[in-house]
Formats: C-alpha cells, structure tokens, sequence
C-alpha cells in the first residue's frame, strides 16, 4: 500500500496572529512558521501503518511557496520516503489546493491520502472532502483511530455527538483528528537522512490546475475587543441578569 | 541502552553570532571540515534577543561582500541623543561630550536575530549542519578529562521522569573539537567554568537583565535611524541602568531597558521598572497611539576583561557572551561575540594542522582589536557602583581624557547574588498598575513571546533545596524571584493559609536571570525539550 | 434565486443547529428551501414546513439514507441545486464534512464557518481560530457556506405552512459503509461543544472545592472548565483546560469562577457569548471582558448561586 500524506506549512501554533494595518492579511514576516499540527498526526499515522508492515512508501506532499519545503523535509524527518513540493506563490483555496492533489493522486496511485483535519490559518476544513469528491473516493474525515483489514478501513470519527464508526473501501481519503495519535519527534540522525530523501518540486501549471482563487479577501481586521459589562452586587441580581436580559439560562 | 553517537571534527553549541561566526569562518579556512552547530530554539534567532546597535567590524572580516550578500543589515544610525531624565523632566547631554565608544555614527541598527538567522543560511550554504531544536543538554568527557563533546536533550520524558511512548533518546555528539557559544550563562558554560577552574583570580562575574519592546509607531514621529540612550529616573542613583531607543525601519522602534543584576533593594522589580519608565513623558510622547507589538527579556553579561575567564580547556573553546566578551560601555557584544567566534575557528584550525593544544586561542585573542576594546572598557563597568553620578564623572575621565588608558583597574567585588539585603532593611516599592495602553502586565507581555514548553515534562528551573523558597528566601527577600523574573515563572501561592512556591516553567522565556540573581543559587536553569521556549521574530 | 439548506436530524428529531443555519439562510435570501434527506422522517418534513422561515421543504427518503454519509448525501444535494443560489448548512461535524464535498462537485469555492451575512455574495468569517475576521466575496455563481451556529439565534419554529416536496433519491454509494454511533452518555456535556460552560481557576484552592462548581454545573446542564493554573496544581486533569494551550470553546454562556483572566485564558473563551466573572479581586483583568461581573468570595457566591438557580421555575437546557 502507498500513503500520500498532505501537509501544510502555517504559522506557528504559539505564536500570537497580527492583523496588518492596511487589512491585507495578517502579518507572516518575522514570524515562526510550523507544519499544520492535525497533519503531524496525519504523517504520524503513515507512518506507524508502515511500521506495521501494512504500507510500503509514504509520499508527503505540500502545496505552497518555496519555503514549505521545510514541512515536507520535516515529514521526510519522521519517517515519509520521498517528497513532492507543488509551488504557488500567494492564497490558494482549498479547492485548489484539492484538484492539485487529485492530479498527483492522478499520477502517483496511492493507496491511501491522509491530512489534518484543519489548517489552522484558514480553518476552512475542506480540502480533504473536496478530494475525494473530485476522486469519488470515500472520505473518513475527523478520524481518531483507524483500523486496517485487508482493504478495508475502519475509522473511528470524532463528531458532536460523541463518537461515530465508519467503514471505507481503500482507496479512500482520511483527514485527521488530534486525537489519532502522539506525533513522534524527529531524531537528529533521521532528519540528516531526510536532506538526502528526494523531494520534487512541481508547479500548477506543469499539473495543468488553474488556482485562481475564486474568493476575494476583502478585508482582514481584528476581531472587535470586548468591553467590560456591569458589576453586579448580588447572586440574585446576576441570575435575574441571566435570564431576563441575556436570557442564556 | 547505549545512544547513538555522531562523529564530527566541530561540534558548536549555540547559534548566535558567536557560535555561525565559528562555523562559518571554519568552512571558510577548510572546506573539508565536518561542521555541526545545535541550537535549543525551534528555529535559529527565534532565541535571541538583542538591541541591537550592530558594528561592522566583525563582519566586515567575516564576510567583505555582505552588502551585495544581502545582509539584513540596512538602517544606518543617523542621529543620536543621549538623555538625563528626572521624575518629569530630561536633560539632552551633548553628544560631542559623549566618550567615543558610545557613539555611533558608522553603525546600523539591525535585527541581531535576523542577522542570525541570515549568518545560518551563509553557514548552511558552506555545508555546516544546523540543527535547530536541539539543545545540548550535558558535556561528555573522555577518560583524561578532556571534553569529548555533548548529548543533546532526551525528547518524550514526562513530568515524574518516565519515557512516554513517543520518547526519543538524546544522542551523543563527538568533536575533536566542541565550541561552546550558548550566550550569556550558558548552562554548560557554567559547568565548564566550574570544572575546568576557567575563572580562576578572575572577579566574579556581572550581569544585567535586558529588556526589549518592539512597537509600530505613528509616522510622524518615527525618525529612522535614530537613536536614544537615557539613564536616570526610574532608578535611584544607586541601581545602574539605562534605556535605549532604536528607531528601526518599517516604522518600528526596539525600546529597551537594562538593569545591572547586582541591584540591592529585593522589592524591586526591573520588568515593572521599565514599564513605568515608558511614562516618562519623553518616551510616552513618542510611544502613544503606536502598538506594541513584540515583548523579550535576555540576561547580558557585563563584567568585562576582569570578569572574563580562561577561554580554552582540552577538547574546547568557550566563546562570546557565553565567556563574557561583551563591551559594557557600548552595551554591544555582537561584533565582539562574533570576532571571538572567527578567532576560534583559526585557533581549531591551527590545531588541526599544527596539532598543538587550543591554548593558541589566548595569544590570538590578545593580539585581537577584541582585547584591545574590552581593556579600554574595563573600568566603566565597576566605577558605577559608586552610584550613577560618580560613575559618569569617573568614565568621562577615563574615557574621554584618557581614553581607557588609565593606569589601574578596578575590581567587581561582588557577585551579583550577594547584593541583595533583607527585605525589611529595604524600602517597599509601589509600582503603578498597568494601563493595557502604554503599560503591560506580565502575562500580556508572555503572550508576545509565543513561548511554550510541552507540558509534561520535568521542570527544567532545578530547586538544589525545594524548602528554601518558603523556608528562607520568602522570610529573608520576600521571594524576589516573584520580580525578577520577567516572564511571571515563580509565584508564591497562598493555600490554606500555607504558602506554596509555584513554578510555572512553560512561561519561561530563557533569559536565565534567576539561574544569576537567586540569593542562594538554589535555582539552576537546565535545558528544556527541544523547541521549547520563546518564538521571537525579528528581536 | 433561493437559498438552499440541508437540514440536520436523526430521523426523529431535527439537530437544533439547524435552527440558527435556517436563521443565517434567510438573511441571505428570503425564498429559503430546505432540503431534508433521511429515512422515515415524515414528521421532521412536517416540522420544517411550520417553520416560518421556510418556504418550502424538499423531502428524499430512502433506506440508505437511515445514517449521514457525505458520500451518500451529497449527489443528492448536486442534483437538486441546480435551482439555487446558495446552498447552506451549520459548520458542525454535520456539515463540516458534507459541505465541501458538494461544494468541490459543483466546482465552486466554500466559504467556511461564516458569522456574519454581509451582503449574499460577501461574508464575514473568523480565520487563525478568531484571532482575525475575513471579510471575503464569492465569485462563484453558486455558493456553499457553512455558518457558526453560535453566531446565529435560533428561528421561529412555528408560524409557517410551507409545501412539502417529495423528491426522489440519488443511488447509493456502495464504498462507505456506516457501522455506529456511540453518543457520549457523559452526565455532562462535551467541553468544546457545550452550551454553558463554567471554570474554575486557582481562586478554587484545592481540587475538593470544584464539587462547588459541579454542583451549578450540574443544574445548568453545563460542561465543567478550568484555567491552566487550576490544572497545573492539580486541582483537575488537564482536559478540562480552557485557554491558548487548552481548548478553545464559545458557549453561549461562561462562567469564570476564580479566574483571573490572564491572557493565555482569555484566549480559550473570549468569543463566548455571554461571560460571568465572579473573583474577589476587583482589580482582576477578567473583569474587564465580563459581560456580569461579581466581585464577591466564590465560597459564598457559588452557593448561593445554586440556591438562586433552584428557585427557577425553567432552566433552559
Ligand atoms: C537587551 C539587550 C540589548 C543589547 N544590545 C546590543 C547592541 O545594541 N549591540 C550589540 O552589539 N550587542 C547588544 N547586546 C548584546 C548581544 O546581544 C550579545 O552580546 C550577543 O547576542 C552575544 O552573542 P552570542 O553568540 O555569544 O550569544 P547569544 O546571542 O546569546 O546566542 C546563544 C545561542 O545559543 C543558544 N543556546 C544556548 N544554550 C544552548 C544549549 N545548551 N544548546 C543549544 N543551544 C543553546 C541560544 O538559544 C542562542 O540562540 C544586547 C543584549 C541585550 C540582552
Ligand atoms: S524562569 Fe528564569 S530563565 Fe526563565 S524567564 Fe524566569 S528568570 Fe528567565
């Protein structure tokens, strides 16, 4: 079996997010990038399937500017076998982002595509459903365990209501929950080995995938500060408050 | 289970302006080198955090080409003020009568963490291999004593001590020679110092704690290029200290404050001190209506050439500010650091070919301008601790009349964790709250640092004496560790009516001011799991 | 052109997040239509069609439609979109995961998680987990959005008599198959998904004081928090952390009891709807983003506030 695993190159989770004054996006220079935390675990899993003897190559693909080479290196450090970089310069939307992806799914017939569940810079939580709608692969999305028999995938997902188990045929998608698993750290010797582990580098338009975006980012502002309300004296005024005015209880 | 051990011909702890400069300079004498460099930080610079007045020097050597290279290295200072303050008022002191080390009309104002992460990229291209998130965390020695390199921090150890499943033992890194640069107390450094007897009939050693503020100001008064010292109010004439202000480019200025670790009174709190001279109406002025935008603080080593210890042991060299080669007067100690670096890498260099010891490294370094700068400095540092005013009289003399040529040197008599007298002896300082405009708490400020430690891991701020704090430090000092620490770590918890001594480790932003100033150096500061610690930017 | 919204239920009741989508809907455009795809759902069809906000309600059946799969729902809703403008459902898992699914065969871009309805083409939604807000425009002719419920009030539930289409099924799709659903039977709700949400901080002393605090919770039906200091002394597992490091939740209602709101706190919760602040210290920062706050002993306060809450006749659930 053959993994692809999507990655994402996105602001350091510790780091707090400024707005830019102009209201163009948010400021990136200067600024700690990571990988996508939910795709440590998505790798993480590749990964441990492999060790399994169930997978025999792991791809770990971005799609970003040239610096996202950095998060499929770090794939490559935990334990992903090759790497393919899909270069764009600026926002490319998840739909984009999907119909790249179906292109090297196209090429590289693997298996299995996992990635996190969100990317934590747009939060758009969509690019692995769209996949496997433009593929007509099952999707097993906000998986928190996963069960390999023979060709068949059993996922546990995190929803509202609790937990919910599906069944897919591979080839199928899978987009990760926190949950799945620990990430492992990469070791010094395995990310010396992972400068040496190929790593293509492709653009859109050699796969033929338009990325224009299709959405117009208008603005991108602070969200407003909270005022301070009323000091209330009693525990019976504050629940009249609460039911009478704000009526949350 | 033995670790896994890589061989190297250099190993280099740290990458800060020492620590690329040696790896760099090394490629550059002989590209056949085998060069690795560990850095604790997620990513190189994300550690540092420095003024930065940058002089040239150092580089200009390193690197003749850096301008073409692209180095961030672009806002020439322009103009200059130095400033007295008084509670309300200030007193602008002529800059010609300034001593010439503290002026800076041939320097940039940079990004010190920048130009590192830029030195990084040169080093990377040469060949060195970087490994950022990787802090060394023990010295191995071979069976005569010599140091036989380091081990780096074992990853996925939990809170009591035990593996967790995604542990990932630390491995050992062997150099015939290994560098250490890890800054102002570097914690192997220190243990080196120890072992070795490195400071032997040197004076002890002096600190300071530096702060930094980036903030985005209003265009109008923003003057790239310019620059501003100020000492005085808020300190008393007896703390030694002072501000800085570099109007940087984009419309950014790096404000600061500094405050000699060897202040007396244990009330005092250098964060809060630094707040509330941001309310000086000379500094408000230029600050309201901007944001502020980053926020750090990192110990500076300030004792100078009597303070600096022996720089060379069998199997290693101890480098830049993790030896102490900062010039005090000039508060700058990039160049200096960096000029240590390259004068390492000659000496492991003339070791390979000559294969003589690195006791070479002692000659070079004294026929450096190094040398030559620190021993113009010396008395600076030690005339103020007769106060501020008879500090300033002392350094015109020595500086201006006699350009550090002085025939004596004064002494450091202390270390900077005997200074501090009893609480009740001292007076109680109120300090003003925080107006969230111009003034911040700490936790605020934490919050720009984007530090974070995983949280089951062992604390790495080691008690020798876990009673101490409550027992004795909290009666004697009122727990001074609650001030001095600019990332809000320790606390004193009231429970029950039982104090309690919280360390709340994943705030901690590697400054290692407590690791200094703990009147009973009950605190040890060890290394974290990689990675851990600040995220700064371009400080 | 109408709006189209893709209902959340269970075949015997309807999800009540679809309430606050059908509200986003219609603020869209008024001629709103909701789809309803499920398996002897006869009587939420008739709920929906009460509803005055719809104007009318599309009904598939079929026994492959007993349990949500994207796989099996989307097809459906492609074949009947062609008629609309926009289709719409809440950016719960529900929708999360069928949305985009739809959205990427009807080749057009999502809009996620909208707060805000701005104009029909341009919304308002919250990027880097709320720490910024997107103005952003479709250029696509059909739209798929999913909205944050919490943004929304619920709709009228009565009111309306909109006709009841009956549709015809897509076929199934045979490679994803169902197997269960465990909800979770916890006495209390899910942190990250509860409507009230109270927390302790260090103000708590000791871990045996949070009874306190389970106690109001319970009588609120309310999912139980705690700042990172309450964790980090052990007062309760770290799951129950709100903040920077923790969970980030946005109840209607939060109850800070004891917290002093230090920033990385204030991270977790800020956007809820409705925060109390209850801390003896005046001075506390969470005062100063509390919609009530009460400077009072939480020994005394959080007594007494069971004893208030008692004397309800209705709490809403
Ligand atoms: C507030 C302030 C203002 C200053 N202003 C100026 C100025 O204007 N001009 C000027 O020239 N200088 C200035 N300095 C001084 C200057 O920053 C230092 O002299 C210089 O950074 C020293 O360089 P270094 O390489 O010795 O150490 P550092 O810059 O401290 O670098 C050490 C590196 O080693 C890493 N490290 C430490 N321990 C370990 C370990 N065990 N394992 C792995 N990695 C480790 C650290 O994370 C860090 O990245 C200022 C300093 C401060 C604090
Ligand atoms: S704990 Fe020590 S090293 Fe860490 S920030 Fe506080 S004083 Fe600095």
């Amino acid at each position: 079996m053959k993994i692809l695993v999507a990655v994402k190159r996105v602001i350091d989770y510790n780091v707090r997010v400024r707005v830019k004054e102009d209201g163009s996006g948010v400021v990136t220079e200067n600024i700690k990038m990571s990988s996508n935390p939910p795709d440590d675990n998505a790798i993480e899993e590749a990964v441990k399937i492999k060790e399994a003897g169930k997978a025999t190559e792991i791809i770990a693909i971005t799609v970003g500017e040239e610096k996202s080479q950095e998060t499929v290196r770090k794939a490559l450090a935990v334990g992903a076998d090759r790497g393919i970089l899909v270069k764009v310069d600026g926002i490319v939307e998840p739909l984009a982002v999907a119909k790249v992806l179906q292109k090297i799914v196209d090429k590289e017939k693997p298996d299995l595509v996992f990635m996190g569940k969100q990317a934590i810079d747009d939060d758009c939580n969509q690019t692995g459903q769209m996949l496997s709608a433009l593929l007509n692969w099952p999707q097993a999305t906000f998986a928190s365990k996963i069960e390999i028999k023979d060709k068949i995938l059993r996922v546990t997902r995190e929803i509202d209501e609790g937990l919910e188990t599906i069944e897919v045929n591979v080839p199928a998608i899978v987009t990760c929950d926190l949950r799945l698993n620990e990430p492992r750290y990469a070791s010094l010797p395995n990310i010396m080995k992972a400068k040496k582990k190929p790593l293509e580098v492709l653009s859109a338009s050699d796969l033929g995938v338009d990325i224009t975006p299709r959405l117009q980012q208008i603005k991108v502002e602070e969200p407003p500060k909270r005022k301070a309300g009323i000091k209330v004296t009693s525990v019976a005024e504050l629940v009249n408050k609460l039911k009478n005015e704000a009526k949350v209880i | 289970m033995p670790r896994e051990a890589m061989d190297y011909d250099v190993v280099i702890v740290g990458g800060g302006p020492s620590g690329l400069s040696t790896a760099i300079k090394l490629k550059q004498l002989d590209p056949e080198l085998n060069v690795c460099l560990l850095e604790k930080a997620s990513e190189i610079g994300a550690h540092i955090l420095s003024g930065n007045i940058f002089e040239t020097k150092a580089l200009d050597e390193l690197f003749p080409n850096w301008k073409e290279l692209n180095a961030p290295v672009k806002t020439k200072v322009t103009k200059e003020k130095f400033l007295f303050l008084g509670k309300t008022k200030s007193l602008s002191w002529p800059t010609w009568l300034l001593p010439s080390v503290q002026k800076n009309h041939k320097n940039y104002i940079i990004s010190l963490a920048n130009l590192c992460r830029w030195l990084a990229k040169q080093a990377e291209a040469l060949g060195v291999e970087i490994f950022p998130g990787f802090p060394a965390s023990e010295i191995l020695y071979n069976e005569d004593g010599s140091v036989k390199g380091v081990a780096t921090q074992d990853m996925g150890i939990d809170k009591e001590g035990k593996q967790k499943d995604n542990f990932e033992p630390g491995i050992d890194l062997l150099g015939k020679v290994t560098v250490f640069a890890e800054g102002c107390r570097g914690h192997l450094g220190k243990k080196l110092i120890e072992k070795f007897n490195l400071d032997e009939g040197k004076d002890p050693q002096q600190y300071g704690i530096g702060f930094k503020e980036i903030w985005e100001i209003d265009e109008k008064k923003h003057e790239e290029g310019m620059v501003m010292h100020t000492v005085g109010w808020p300190l008393d004439n007896n703390t030694y200290g002072g501000s800085f202000m570099y109007h940087a480019e984009n419309k950014q200025i790096f404000l600061g404050y500094v405050i000699g670790l060897d202040y007396k009174n244990p009330h005092l709190s250098p964060f809060d001190e630094f707040q509330r001279f941001k309310t000086h109406p000379s500094i408000k002025n230029i600050i309201e209506g901007g944001k502020r935008i980053s926020y750090g603080a990192r110990a500076l080593i300030e004792g100078g050439l009597q303070s600096l210890p022996k720089m060379f042991m069998p199997g290693a060299l101890l480098i830049g500010c993790d030896a102490g080669t900062l010039n005090m007067p000039k508060i700058k100690g990039s160049h200096t650091a960096m000029k240590t670096g390259m004068i390492a890498a000659d000496t492991i260099n003339y070791h390979f070919k000559h294969r003589d010891n690195l006791s070479v490294y002692e000659k070079l370094f004294k026929e450096s301008w190094v040398y030559k700068e620190l021993y113009r400095a010396r008395n600076v540092k030690p005339s103020f601790s007769w106060g501020l005013i008879l500090g300033i009289i002392f350094t015109g003399i020595d500086q201006i009349l006699f350009r550090g040529k002085l025939p004596l040197t004064l002494k450091h008599k202390h270390a900077d964790h005997e200074t501090l007298k009893s609480a009740n002896e001292m007076p109680k300082i109120d300090y003003p709250k925080p107006d969230g405009v111009i003034t911040f708490d700490k936790t605020s400020s934490v919050y720009l640092t984007g530090t974070n430690h995983e949280d089951n891991q062992p604390v790495h701020l080691q008690l020798k004496d876990s009673n101490l704090p409550i027992s004795y430090t909290l009666e004697k000092f009122d727990e001074p560790a609650q001030r001095y620490c600019p990332a809000g770590v320790y606390e004193i918890q009231r429970e029950n009516n039982i104090n309690k001594f919280v360390i709340n480790s994943q705030n901690c932003i590697h400054c290692k001011t407590c690791d200094i100033k703990e009147p009973s150096q009950n605190i040890t500061w060890v290394t974290p799991e990689g990675s851990g610690g600040p995220k700064y930017g371009n400080m | 052109m109408s709006v189209l919204l893709i209902a959340e239920h269970n075949n015997k009741e309807i999800k009540p997040f679809t309430f606050n989508a059908i509200t986003a809907a219609s603020q869209i455009e008024t001629d709103l239509h909701v789809l309803l795809i499920g398996n002897n759902c006869g009587d939420i069809a008739k709920s929906l069609s009460e509803m005055s906000a719809v104007k009318k309600v599309l009904h598939a059946e079929a026994a492959h439609y007993e349990n949500y799969l994207a796989e099996n729902f989307a097809p459906l809703v492609v074949k009947v979109s062609e008629n609309y403008s926009h289709i719409v459902s809440s950016a719960n898992t529900f929708g999360k995961n069928l949305m985009p699914r739809v959205a990427a065969l009807l080749d057009t871009s999502q809009i996620s998680d909208i707060i805000k309805v701005i104009s029909p083409d341009t919304f308002l939604r919250p990027i880097y987990a709320g720490n910024a807000l997107a103005t952003v425009k479709s250029t696509d002719t059909k739209k798929c959005i999913t909205i944050r419920p919490t943004s929304f009030e619920p709709c009228e539930t009565s009111g309306g008599s909109a006709l009841i289409e009956k549709i015809e099924a897509a076929a199934e799709f045979s490679l994803s198959k169902f197997i269960k659903r465990e909800e979770v039977k916890s006495d209390r709700p899910e942190l990250g998904t509860a409507r009230v949400v109270i927390a302790g901080g260090r103000g708590m002393q000791n871990g045996e004081n949070f009874k306190l605090i389970n106690a109001v919770a319970d009588k609120l039906n309310a999912a139980i928090g705690a700042s990172r200091a309450a964790v980090d002394a052990g007062y309760i597992s770290n799951e129950h952390q709100v903040g920077q490091t923790g969970k980030v939740v946005v109840p209607d209602l939060y109850i800070a009891v004891g917290i002093s709101g230090a920033i990385q706190h204030l991270a977790g919760m800020k956007e809820s709807k409705i925060i109390v602040a209850i801390n003896k210290d005046g001075e506390a920062p969470i005062f100063s983003i509390a919609d009530y706050g009460l400077e009072a002993d939480l020994f005394e306060a959080l007594p007494q506030l069971l004893e208030e809450l008692n004397k309800l006749n209705t709490i809403q659930r």
